[in-house]
């Protein structure tokens, strides 16, 4: 049935901005402070205060408009959207209308091995309100004003998208990318990456949009997809049972999976945006464009090809190495002091090394092993002094402790044995204990020889080099 | 005492003819034997004793300025830390300032005593200060008529003695409008002059502090410590101040003097033109020449302030709430009832007319009508003052229609209130500097003539005042009974 829908989607998203401070104030924007206490004059509209612009937001909105090629705006407005709201202290926000820093530009994303491209019509700089508190007031609101005027992004695409699948191959590219940037810590949990998403559907081929609902606030990647498909089932069913889909917002509730109206198109506010009198217009020229164009980090997209084509790495390894800026910079680093292969420093920092962090719960810029330590180790992995397996067994120690790779070979004296003179005796010795097995293999039972191997690594505690122990054995056998 | 300069008194203060809390007491006096005028919202008299005694320590020490133990008084529109602070409304009755506005910081820095603050038409809306809630102030002229406004108190203060200077702000006029009504010296300088932090807004792209003093040498101090670039503010402008007294005794040797005819034609009162005739004639005497231009545009000044500046209201007023200071209603029965009865008795008739205004002219369907609109004639009219500026030096006129009219006269018709401000409106939308300038009277009543420079010309324009007030004297005239 659903095969004669199509669907259509654009998203909003708001991503907070890592600026120190506010967006109009010098008041901290770090998180979960007591309520109120970093909400300072201007944070809480008190007669006679004023808005400063904090340029670092500028800062970062034009390198997020960069990143996405977009125009960037050399003359853009700060505005004023009016609304009574008890969080919103001076009964308007001040946000961007006509005149937005960020133009049109583009993201593309994949899904299912097809590469999309994805219009972002515009990105404009405004200020976020206040919290309200329900919660433990008998009845009545409290209002947290520390998160009134910090710097919010909010990022508008085209109606691009026609799957929820899509939708969430989008939001998650957006998410690398700010993170990329280093213009938004994307704490989805904390709210510093939002998402409004506009849903319509209609007869497959139509060229005009169906009626759009707007679901508001939804703050996870999987419930991204689980609102937008149920909505989507929402406005098929309506209309395949003659109801017509009504203009309006609506607001995902994740327990039940459903959304329910908030309000309609009808009761919507008249923001009467006018320009922030209190504000000069944002100008931007080219010579600042260029310095922030060539302070660009590598894009994400750049880094996996170059991953590809510099450490010849496979599709699994590149797009988990460059999954964040800061995995992809230990990785180098690693390549870098260890001097070794780039896939054996790939399977490592894949590896051991992730599987260990995401068992402690930890980011790669918390990792124990410093990359100094990793490379240490690699480089005793590549120059023989010890093999893959006694490795992990160092790794393992080296989690545990502040030391060296040297220094546990050291100690715990896991030197692999290159020495050709004491392995070749260990071999005579287990040829010579060993007859019946030396006849089988002989005579053509191939898999013996991993018993030799097995035998010579035993008696040598493991610390024989393979390679010269298998070398030597096939000599000897012949 | 009273009747003396800031540059008198400071002398007098340096040589210990008197003390600064001498000097304050007879000021404090004052303003108790003449509250009827009801100038004054607060008296701050324990605070102006204790830094008029800091003052003197000061002074004694050597390291005093010019204001330094000169008591002066603020309107009430200026954030002061630890003092109420009610822009003339209910709404904030009970509003003390935890922070001081740039402007009171600098008079503080500069070691003024502030006797109090200053009542004003409510949030700095109205031409009479009638506004207020705190009830009308009396012309000390004339007792039944207005003193003009919105800076009202400050200027019947400062013409009655009761302050020896004090600070107003004009979004339309109301600098210039009362201290033209009341016979003092008032300057509104050039937008982004001085900075508007904590000066509650009325319409911030309009809105500007300034001096209200009895001459124009008195002002030119007041501006030196007000004056300049503020980090708080973005729309102040970052430009070096000039030293306001060093070019005062300038000539005025062809200086060139234009008189727009739109200013002198149907709606000025003969009485009041053939006044500013004379001042305008001594100013031949003085050197310049004077002729006549034309600003077609002024005509329509005041129907675009009349929407830029509600529009701007309707925003800058929506803090006043109810939820975090100022006026609450009593047992809000729930969000709307909170907002609507808060707003609707804390805020007096016509804050409530303007914000509905300025609402509508905002709102979908209208505001390129009217808000765009009226920021295109905004520009037309900059055009016509950038215009006659490059062909004349200033430009002089009337500051108001008329001199001061009754109390009660014009209150109950918006339209002709609005019309009282017909000269001084156009010059907030260009943002250009203006004085008033005492000029005479008509029936004991004072006349003011306005002298509108170039942007940042102040020192121009107080050169001009000034010498013109070494040649005259109605700048020193004093109402009956306040001698």
């Amino acid at each position: 049935m659903s095969q004669q829908w199509e669907t259509v989607i654009g998203l909003e998203i708001h991503a907070q901005l890592a600026t120190k401070s506010k967006i109009f104030s010098g008041a901290s924007t770090a998180y979960g402070a007591e309520p109120n206490t970093q909400a300072c004059a201007v944070d809480l509209g008190l007669p006679g205060v004023l808005p400063v612009l904090n340029k670092e937001a500028v800062r970062m909105a034009v390198i997020f408009g960069m990143a996405i090629e977009a125009h960037i705006a050399p003359y853009s407005v700060f505005a004023r959207k009016n609304y009574f709201y008890p969080d919103l202290p001076k009964g308007y926000q001040i946000s961007q209308m006509e005149l937005p820093i960020v133009g049109v530009g583009h993201l593309d994303i994949e899904v299912d091995g097809v590469t999309k491209r994805i219009g972002v019509t515009r990105a404009h700089l405004e200020e976020d309100a206040g919290k309200s508190l329900h919660e433990d007031f008998h009845g009545l609101t409290g209002i947290d004003l520390n998160r009134a005027g910090t710097p919010l992004l909010e990022i508008v695409s085209e109606p691009d998208m026609s799957s929820a699948k899509e939708a969430v191959a989008y939001m998650r590219k957006l998410h690398e990318l700010v993170r990329y940037l280093g213009i938004c810590d994307g704490n989805m949990q904390e709210g510093s990456f939002r998402c409004d998403a506009n849903v319509s559907v209609r007869p497959k081929g139509q060229k005009e949009f169906g009626t759009r609902a707007e679901i508001k606030n939804i703050n996870s990647f999987k419930f991204v997809e689980k609102a937008i498909n149920h909505e989507i089932e929402r406005q098929i069913d309506l209309i395949e049972s003659g109801g017509k889909v009504v203009q309006e917002t609506r607001l995902y509730d994740s327990v039940k999976d459903e959304t329910r109206s908030m309000r309609s198109k009808e009761e919507a506010n008249d923001y009467r945006y006018f320009p922030d009198p209190d504000l000069l217009p944002v100008l931007i020229d080219e010579a600042f464009k260029e310095q922030i164009k060539a302070g660009l980090p590598e894009l994400p997209q750049a880094k996996k090809q170059r991953f590809k084509d510099q450490y010849a790495l496979d599709e699994e390894s590149t797009t988990v190495l460059t999954s964040t800026r800061q995995l992809a910079d230990y990785f180098e680093a690693v390549v870098k002091g260890a001097a070794c292969e780039a896939r054996i420093c790939a399977n490592w920092v894949t590896g051991d090394l992730s599987a260990a962090l995401n068992k402690a719960g930890l980011e790669i810029t918390e990792s124990p092993v410093s990359h100094q330590r990793l490379a240490g180790l690699l480089v005793r992995i590549a120059d023989n002094t010890i093999s893959g397996k006694i490795a992990k067994q160092v790794f393992e120690e080296m989690w545990q402790s502040d030391s060296s790779a040297d220094e546990i070979i050291e100690a715990k004296g896991l030197k692999q044995i290159t020495d050709t003179g004491a392995i070749e005796a260990i071999i005579d010795k287990i040829i010579a204990d060993n007859q019946d097995q030396v006849e089988q293999y002989r005579s053509g039972k191939d898999k013996v020889f991993g018993f030799f191997v097995g035998q010579v690594m035993k008696e040598m505690q493991g610390k024989a080099n393979p390679g010269e122990v298998n070398k030597m054995l096939k000599d000897k056998l012949k | 005492m009273h009747n003396k300069t800031i540059a008198d008194l400071a002398k007098g203060l340096r040589s210990g003819e008197f003390s600064s809390v001498e000097l304050t007491q007879s000021f404090l006096d004052r303003i108790k034997q003449h509250s009827s005028l009801n100038s004054y919202i607060t008296v701050t008299e324990d605070l102006a004793l204790q830094e008029a005694m800091a003052a003197d320590a000061r002074i004694a020490k050597g390291d005093a300025e010019l204001l330094t133990g000169i008591p002066i008084a603020q309107k009430d529109i200026f954030c002061t830390q630890g003092v109420k602070t009610t822009c003339g409304s209910k709404m904030l009755d009970n509003f003390i300032a935890p922070y001081d506005a740039t402007v009171i910081e600098k008079f503080n820095n500069a070691g003024a005593v502030m006797l109090g603050k200053l009542n004003m038409d409510e949030f700095a809306m109205g031409s009479s200060n009638e506004t207020s809630y705190y009830g009308a102030v009396k012309n000390p002229w004339d007792t039944n008529t207005v003193p003009g406004g919105s800076s009202g108190g400050s200027a019947a203060a400062v013409a009655a003695r009761l302050a020896v200077c004090a600070t107003g702000t004009d979004t339309g006029g109301s600098i210039r409008q009362p201290a033209a009504l009341c016979g003092i010296t008032g300057l509104k300088p050039t937008y982004g002059r001085v900075s508007r932090y904590g000066m509650i807004a009325y319409a911030s792209s309009l809105d500007q502090g300034g001096p209200m003093a009895r001459s124009a040498e008195d002002a030119a101090i007041m501006l030196q410590t007000m004056a300049g670039f503020d980090e708080k503010d973005s729309t102040s402008v970052d430009q070096p101040v000039p030293d306001y007294l060093a070019g005062l005794n300038n000539n005025l040797d062809g200086l060139k003097i234009g008189l727009p005819k739109e200013f002198f034609g149907e709606g000025l009162n003969s009485d009041v033109a053939a006044t500013l005739d004379a001042a305008i004639n001594e100013y031949r005497k003085l050197g310049a020449e004077v002729k006549e231009i034309s600003m077609p545009n002024l005509k329509l000044a005041i129907p675009a302030y009349y929407v830029i500046a509600p529009a701007e209201c309707s925003a800058n007023l929506s803090r006043f709430d109810g939820v975090r200071y100022g006026y609450r209603c009593e047992n809000p029965a729930d969000l709307t009832d909170l907002y609507t009865r808060s707003r609707g008795e804390g805020f007096g008739k016509e804050v409530k007319r303007r914000i509905l205004m300025g609402t509508y002219a905002l709102s979908a369907g209208y505001y390129d009508a009217y808000y765009i609109k009226a920021q295109k004639i905004r520009r037309l009219i900059s055009e016509d003052f950038k215009n006659a500026l490059a062909e004349v030096d200033v430009i002089m006129g009337p500051v108001t229609p008329s001199t001061a009219f009754g109390i009660g006269e014009k209150i109950g018709n918006p339209i002709e209130m609005y019309l009282s401000d017909i000269y001084t409106i156009a010059i907030n939308l260009a943002g250009v500097p203006a004085m008033s300038v005492p000029a005479g009277f008509v029936d004991g009543k004072p006349v003011g003539l306005q002298v509108i420079g170039n942007y940042f010309a102040e020192d121009r324009l107080l050169n001009i005042a000034h010498r013109y007030q070494q040649v005259t004297d109605w700048h020193q005239q004093t109402p009956k009974g306040f001698e």
